[in-house]
């Protein structure tokens, strides 16, 4: 296969799995942890 | 002006605005807090804390943690796909330009020392360690190691984040007393570990970014199939060694234009005497190794 066609093909695989996410709602999960102070991003949890 | 740091000077401007764009959220800054609107749902390309106050998205290895360890959901499809989709149009340009962290990085190593390092023995293999954090602290500790309701703990920015750190804990427990509180030995070790990146990077160029960081693993892997290239003229190439000379990463660009270590600054294309390198989404010329 060449260069071009797996740069394609992994063009779609993450088309297809941003969408999947998006759909069965991850980026819900995603904003809960976003909108709070991060304990252990901060350093004391 | 000669031509590497008209180049350098571009990509400072860039990398400046892209992290004042990301992190435009000034009143954080001054409250203490940080934005909670709905744009955090989705991530930005580089490691930018959203615990920073003023950041206005969500970082990507934060975000893959935390639904790697949620009940409900496990496999990260949303962020695995972002992520696929950014390093598959351009690879670690990212890190090069749109990653706050690579900035100040670049920063620390502009600040002039008697004897920089360019690379030393054992370099190359030692960049293989960030594919191990990216296995055990990213991946596998968030999703194996839960509480009793099945729940996981973001481990890569418990214990290592340095980026984390500095733009969200350093901010966050200076505003903050109640948080200023709390600190203990964690924060003792997190800060340990940042002030010795710091350190290292005045001596050795992007330490974290060379070996630890989880995010340039990912983009690394992607880079021999982005969009985005570096190829080499090899009809033109006099061999003189000068794009190696002067690479950042201590990357060889006439032996392997897309190296994963290769973070896309341009460097190499400016200070190459014959104008042998091309790097952007330009098809290959003839006789360019690619
Ligand atoms: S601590 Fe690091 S990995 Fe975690 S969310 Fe912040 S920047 Fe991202
Ligand atoms: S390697 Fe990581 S910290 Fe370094 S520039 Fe890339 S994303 Fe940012
Ligand atoms: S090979 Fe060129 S573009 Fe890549 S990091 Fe080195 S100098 Fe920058």
């Amino acid at each position: 296969m060449k260069k071009n066609q797996v740069s394609m093909l992994l063009l779609l695989l993450g088309c297809v799995c941003l969408g999947a996410g998006w759909l069965r709602g991850e980026n819900g999960v995603i904003l809960a942890k976003a909108i709070r102070i991060c304990l252990e991003c901060v350093g004391i949890g | 002006m000669d031509r590497e740091k008209k180049s350098e000077r571009k990509r400072l401007t860039i990398q400046l605005l892209w992290t004042l764009l990301t992190n435009a959220f000034v009143v954080g800054f001054a409250r203490g807090s940080i934005y909670q609107g709905k744009l955090k749902s989705i991530c930005v390309p580089g490691l930018n804390c959203y615990s920073c106050p003023g950041a206005i998205a969500s970082c990507p290895i934060g975000a893959m943690q935390a639904v790697l360890g949620s009940y409900e959901f496990r496999l990260p499809l949303f962020v695995t796909g972002f992520l696929i989709l950014v390093g598959t149009i351009c690879g670690r340009f990212v890190c090069g330009f749109l990653c706050p962290f690579g900035l100040v990085q670049d920063l620390l190593y502009r600040i002039p020392f008697p004897k920089k390092w360019h690379t030393f023995p054992g370099d190359r293999l030692l960049r293989y360690l960030k594919f191990l954090v990216l296995a055990v602290f990213v991946v596998a500790l968030p999703l194996l190691v839960t509480d009793l309701i099945g729940q996981g703990y973001p481990w890569f920015c418990k214990l290592i984040c340095p980026s984390g750190t500095l733009m969200g804990g350093i901010p966050l427990i200076g505003l903050n007393d109640s948080l200023k509180e709390s600190i203990g030995l964690l924060f003792a070790w997190k800060m340990g570990l940042l002030i010795f990146l710091c350190l290292v990077g005045v001596v050795l160029c992007r330490p974290f970014c060379r070996y630890l960081c989880p995010l340039g693993a990912i983009y690394g892997l992607l880079q021999q199939a982005s969009f985005y290239r570096l190829s080499v003229d090899q009809d033109a190439c006099i061999s003189c060694g000068q794009c190696a000379r002067v690479c950042p990463m201590a990357c060889e660009p006439t032996k392997r234009p897309n190296d994963m270590e290769c973070i896309r600054c341009g460097r190499c294309k400016a200070a190459c005497p014959t104008e042998a390198i091309d790097l952007g989404f330009s098809k290959q010329k003839k006789n360019s190794r690619p």
